[in-house]
């Protein structure tokens, strides 16, 4: 095992050219994974605020009033 | 296009590309690592130091496969430009642009593992010479495709014009390949042939050749789950993707 990891004394050029290799190839293999979660949350949030909307405006125009044209909220 | 047959029309359809990509990673993440445990097995513990270079030469395992896989990762993307550029099809697009960023990291590993290489073996760790200068070369086109791509706010604008870049740079894939033959140069010549008999031992050989195909799967397994992300964002705002954020995104 000591030989293994001496490398006929090149351990020092051996191993980290194999970590290069293994570091590059996981950051390349990781970040399409975190940036696909991000797409799928940053929809789904903005799907979640648009059906909030539609829900307060159902509320509104239930006819639970019937005192006449009332001020449009400004959040909307 | 009657040419085309109705499987490759179907494939091209983003969603059912998903689908495909969505089963077709988990397979080549697996063989990937079969076959990289496989070949780093053979070639650091089974196959024999080298007479001239001792254990040093083992950094072929990696730097060969990468290298090879920097040229074979442009040519996808300038097939798949092509069409993008002819045809302007979707899916073409995305697959020349998410090319882009895995040729780039092949081409980065090829020009550090050769250098740190280079230095026990040559003296060197950098020479302007034919074959390292054009693999640069390659590396600045990757970085300038990627570059454009993201200089234009319109995506798939963007990408029909980097996929032209990428078309131009075609002329540098000859020149790294023949760079050993055309010039005097430091770098060796050609060990592993397609046709021919290879110049190197059969101990030695395996492992490199099962590296290059681990390499071909690991590059299918990233394709795959970059194109699948971008074809998401492509299409935020079509029904099978709304279902999807629907399911996965909370």
């Amino acid at each position: 095992m000591e030989a293994f990891l001496h490398m006929g004394g090149y351990a020092a050029y051996v191993w980290p050219a194999y970590a290069v290799f293994f570091v590059v190839l996981l950051i390349d293999f990781f970040a399409p994974n975190l940036r696909r979660r991000r797409v799928l949350r940053e929809l789904h949030a903005r799907m979640q605020r648009q059906k909030a909307r539609e829900a307060r405006k159902a509320a509104q125009r239930s006819p639970s009033d019937d005192s006449g044209p009332t001020m449009t909220p400004l959040d909307s | 296009m009657k040419w085309i047959p109705l499987w490759m029309h179907q494939l091209s359809s983003p969603p059912t590309f998903y689908r495909f990509a969505s089963v077709l990673r988990p397979w080549c993440i697996a063989l990937a690592l079969i076959l990289t445990a496989v070949g780093l097995y053979g070639g650091l513990v089974t196959a024999p130091a080298d007479y001239q270079q001792g254990d040093a030469f083992r950094i072929i395992y990696i730097h060969v496969p990468s290298a090879e896989m920097s040229l074979f990762i442009y040519g996808v993307m300038a097939v798949a430009g092509f069409i993008a550029v002819v045809w302007r099809l979707k899916l073409a697009e995305s697959v020349a642009m998410q090319s882009a960023p895995i040729g780039a990291a092949f081409t980065f590993i090829t020009l550090v593992t050769g250098s740190i290489w280079g230095y026990p073996t040559w003296g060197t760790w950098w020479t302007w010479d034919a074959r390292l200068t054009s693999e640069l070369v390659l590396l600045f086109l990757y970085l300038g495709v990627i570059g454009l791509y993201h200089a234009f706010e319109d995506r798939r604008q963007g990408a029909r014009a980097a996929a032209f870049l990428v078309l131009v740079g075609v002329i540098n894939l000859p020149i790294v390949h023949y760079s050993v033959q055309w010039w005097h140069t430091l770098h060796q010549g050609t060990t592993v042939r397609l046709f021919g008999p290879s110049k190197m031992e059969a101990d030695m050989l395996w492992p490199l050749l099962v590296m290059m195909l681990a390499s071909k799967f690991y590059w299918a397994a990233s394709l795959c789950g970059r194109v699948r992300t971008d074809l998401l964002s492509l299409e935020s705002g079509k029904q099978w993707v709304r279902a999807l954020a629907e399911r996965e995104g909370r």
